[in-house]
């Protein structure tokens, strides 16, 4: 579609430069003149919205390198400094991560889209193949991406997914050793995996050119499946489709910046905020959402072997989609089986997904069982089949004809609407199933907190007074070494003033050194200085602790969390509910019974508490009424200690949460504009397009 | 991109000194970046292992060809689970030996896999008795 360009440009220097490098008018054939179907609607515009998400990917992903440090000593916590100390690090680090979740919903629409509507057919048979190594590039890029920060999740994820290769007959150990340049996964694999997460983004962009020309060669399918004729069937690419591309992509906006700047930790996963630690397996590995279902696949099949082997088939199928459905008719729309077929298909997908994130026991394995034949029948039997037994609805003549005969879309409307009610019962009895076992653990009670929500703000009187629980109980045992004094001081915080900083700073000792005769040497603490820890190693603070070393406090809100269960998580959503975190500290420093309930057996040395998992914790019970004198007269309280230090920490674990709230009620009300701009605009342009 | 000079350096056998470890007790150390248990086995725990019909595990090995003659009561094994690598925990689950938290694995006490997905028993990493208190490992 896209010959030789007629574009002459206007300005003689151009016109020089247009002979010897025709780049403009290759831009004017492909992105202005270029003919789009007329019939086009929303799910079209997500191959924009993928573009955006790239570039988002790239440009944050290259700014958030110069600040990285790829070494496994020191990698958490220079991410950490990001978030912290960077100027807008919080907001960089949001935008790369919350930005690879919305590259992967954005990539499962445009894919389902293309199952729906045939746009894997002939003539774009290479296009779509093209498509599917661009998502397989992805997922290698995304899940090298998810290693960087070094987090328990990072560590565990890359060894899980690393020893799949092991699985091969005879080469799979060499695979594995080759991939982790040692005998671990260690520093050599966190090197290597940076140096691959930074180059692989570029293939992308490279394989997504290629698509592009493919697309532009075959034309663009559309939603009534057929080819364009005459010109009446289409509308120019600019300014009818740029127009309606960026109002999706501005819609989009919308969707992304409610993760930035409300949610940023709503698809992550807790113990992430806790450092690798190879000597510790968390509980319960879990993948990133967008590799659930595979995850799923893997994990329901028996043999090793064969559930790698199944894992990666999974995928690799879509290669051969063009050649599994030979019906002639693409659209869905115009297949009255193949398109309850396609829903059932979503909603085995997302079910699986579901079971990728549930712990492999009991119903969940046979259903993930079930589902995973489900996956590969709808490939290897239903598509082949229904291509030979299905009966067509007749086609439209034209393009012009589908639009003026108005029509569709309630067939379609009324499948979803069906396909998302069948989905959520489903989900509720899964979800009351799992309430049913969830009910031995004491979940934490959700308290109020000045900072929640879309306007919350942290209480200064709380945060002195939490700080001053941690102080004089806290310090004794846990470190916070990620925070400084001056941040004491800084905007959004407990709100001190410069030379109160200074002050409460120099009330430490802190070892510095080596001076000029070689030695270390005390010295009061400077605001530029972090808070001591109270032990000089881990293994130090494990032996005075009875085994148990007392975790660094600095993140702990955010390391922490309990599970919500279906269907809470999904209105945790709309309610922005991130506070799992402090309501879990608040509950534990109030959790301790002095005599465990009948039949619960608490092994030496460890104490009874309500909300900690398994219950025997090591740290006795560590505040009672009275122990931290209140200067503004709040009551001296465990309950009211508890909520003051929670509050106090999780300001050390989230420092710029205020400005990042304040940004993102700015940035909704400039994309809300932008986007009903483009809305009008788009409607102006349509206007004879319809 | 196979390992450099200094990881395999890194890599070289190294001397476990047995004497800390009372019986029904194990330590973990680690060598080559991996995890490996060394359990100082009860009466009870070698009887039950020995005990076991070879035919009837998924991964048949008797427990004298994964311990030392002379040595019965040590078993060295490499603490990393068959299945996808995670560390199984020792002296949990129900052949008291151990059990891998990730996907519900369970080993008996001479680390042979008797329940779950893992295919293989826990590896025996290459050691040697150096005397009857130390071992080398590699």
């Amino acid at each position: 579609m896209s010959g030789p360009s007629d574009y002459k440009p206007n300005h003689p220097a151009l016109q020089w430069f247009e002979r010897r490098l025709p780049l403009l008018g290759l831009m004017h054939s492909s992105f202005v003149a270029y003919p789009t179907p007329r019939n086009l609607n929303y799910w079209w515009t997500f191959g924009a919205i993928l573009s955006m998400m790239l570039g988002v990917q790239i440009l944050t992903g290259v700014v958030l390198a110069m600040h990285y440090t790829p070494n496994a000593d020191l990698a958490f916590r220079s991410v950490e400094l990001i978030v912290r100390d960077v100027n807008f690090g919080w907001l960089l680090r949001n935008m790369h991560a919350a930005g690879a979740s919305m590259f992967f919903f954005a990539v499962y629409v445009h894919m389902f889209r293309g199952l729906y509507y045939g746009s894997y057919k002939e003539p774009r048979e290479v296009l779509w193949i093209l498509g599917v190594i661009i998502y397989l590039l992805m997922m290698a890029t995304g899940f090298m991406g998810y290693v960087l920060p070094w987090g328990q999740m990072s560590f565990w994820g890359a060894t899980v997914i690393t020893n799949l290769f092991s699985a091969f007959p005879y080469v799979g150990d060499s695979i594995v050793t080759l991939l982790w340049g040692g005998y671990s996964v260690g520093n050599p694999t966190l090197n290597r995996f940076f140096s691959l997460h930074y180059l692989l983004p570029f293939v992308i962009a490279g394989v997504v050119v290629l698509h592009v020309w493919a697309l532009h060669v075959a034309g663009q399918n559309n939603p009534a499946g057929i080819d364009m004729k005459t010109d009446k069937d289409t509308v120019p690419f600019t300014p009818h489709a740029t127009i309606k591309d960026l109002f999706g992509v501005a819609c989009f906006m919308l969707f992304y910046a409610w993760f930035i700047f409300y949610m940023p930790n709503y698809l992550g996963d807790a113990d992430n905020y806790i450092p690798a630690n190879p000597g510790v397996t968390p509980a319960h590995i879990v993948p990133e959402w967008y590799y659930l279902p595979f995850y799923a696949i893997l994990r329901s099949i028996p043999n090793k072997l064969a559930g790698v082997v199944a894992m990666f088939s999974a995928i690799l199928v879509l290669l051969f989609l063009p050649w599994l459905d030979t019906a002639k008719t693409r659209s869905c729309k115009y297949r009255p089986l193949a398109k309850q077929f396609f829903w059932i298909f979503v909603i085995v997908c997302i079910l699986l997904g579901y079971l990728g994130s549930q712990p492999p026991e009991g119903i969940y394995v046979i259903a993930g069982r079930i589902l995973t034949v489900c996956y590969f029948a709808y490939f290897l039997i239903v598509l082949p089949l229904l291509s030979r037994i299905e009966n067509p609805r007749p086609l439209p003549n034209s393009i012009a004809d589908d639009v003026l005969a108005k029509h569709g879309g309630t067939t379609t409307a009324k499948a979803a609407a069906a396909a998302i009610a069948l989905l959520v019962a489903s989900g509720l009895v899964v979800g009351s199933a799992q309430n049913a076992r969830a009910e031995e653990q004491a979940t934490p009670p959700s308290l109020n907190w000045s900072f929640s929500g879309p306007f919350g703000t942290y209480d200064r009187g709380a945060l002195q007074r939490g700080l001053k629980v941690y102080k004089e109980v806290c310090s004794n045992c846990h470190a916070l070494s990620y925070i400084a004094f001056r941040n004491l001081g800084d905007a959004g915080g407990p709100g001190y003033s410069p030379a109160q900083v200074a002050a409460f700073a120099s009330e430490y000792k802190i070892k510095d050194g080596p001076n000029d005769q070689g030695d270390m040497f005390e010295r009061p603490g400077r605001p530029a200085d972090y808070f001591p820890s109270p032990f000089p190693n881990e293994q130090a603070a494990r032996a005075a602790n009875g085994g148990a070393a007392p975790p660094d406090l600095s993140l702990i809100t955010k390391a922490r969390s309990y599970e919500r269960g279906f269907p809470r998580f999904i209105f945790d959503f709309f309610t922005q509910f991130q506070e799992q975190g402090p309501d879990y500290v608040a509950a534990i420093l109030q959790g301790f019974e002095d005599k465990p309930p009948p039949g619960v057996t608490i092994p030496d040395g460890s104490y009874y508490n309500k909300f900690f998992p398994g219950h025997a914790i090591k740290m006795p019970k560590p505040l009672s009424d009275g122990q931290v004198t209140y200067d503004d007269g709040s009551p001296a309280t465990v309950a009211q200690y508890s909520h003051d230090v929670a509050t106090f920490l999780m300001w050390a674990a989230e420092p710029h949460m205020e400005a990042r709230k304040q940004l993102g009620f700015q940035v909704y009300i400039v994309l809300i504009i932008f986007a009903g701009l483009m809305y009008f605009t788009k409607k102006k342009v349509w206007a004879d397009a319809h | 991109m196979n390992p450099d000079a200094s990881t395999i350096a890194a890599g070289a056998p190294i001397d476990v000194d047995l004497t800390p470890i009372a019986e029904g007790q194990d330590i973990k150390v680690f060598w080559r970046g991996k995890p490996i248990y060394i359990s100082n086995r009860t009466k009870k725990q070698i009887e039950e292992v020995r005990a076991v019909p070879i035919n009837s595990l998924p991964d048949p090995a008797t427990d004298q060809s994964r311990t030392k003659e002379g040595h019965e009561q040590w078993l060295v094994v490499i603490g990393i689970c068959t299945h996808l690598g995670c560390i199984p925990i020792a002296h949990e689950g129900n052949y008291d030996g151990f059990f891998c938290p990730c996907h519900g694995s369970q080993y008996d006490a001479s680390g042979r896999i008797r329940q779950g997905p893992a295919p293989l028993n826990l590896a025996v990493p290459p050691y040697q008795f150096v005397s009857d208190t130390k071992i080398q490992i590699g």
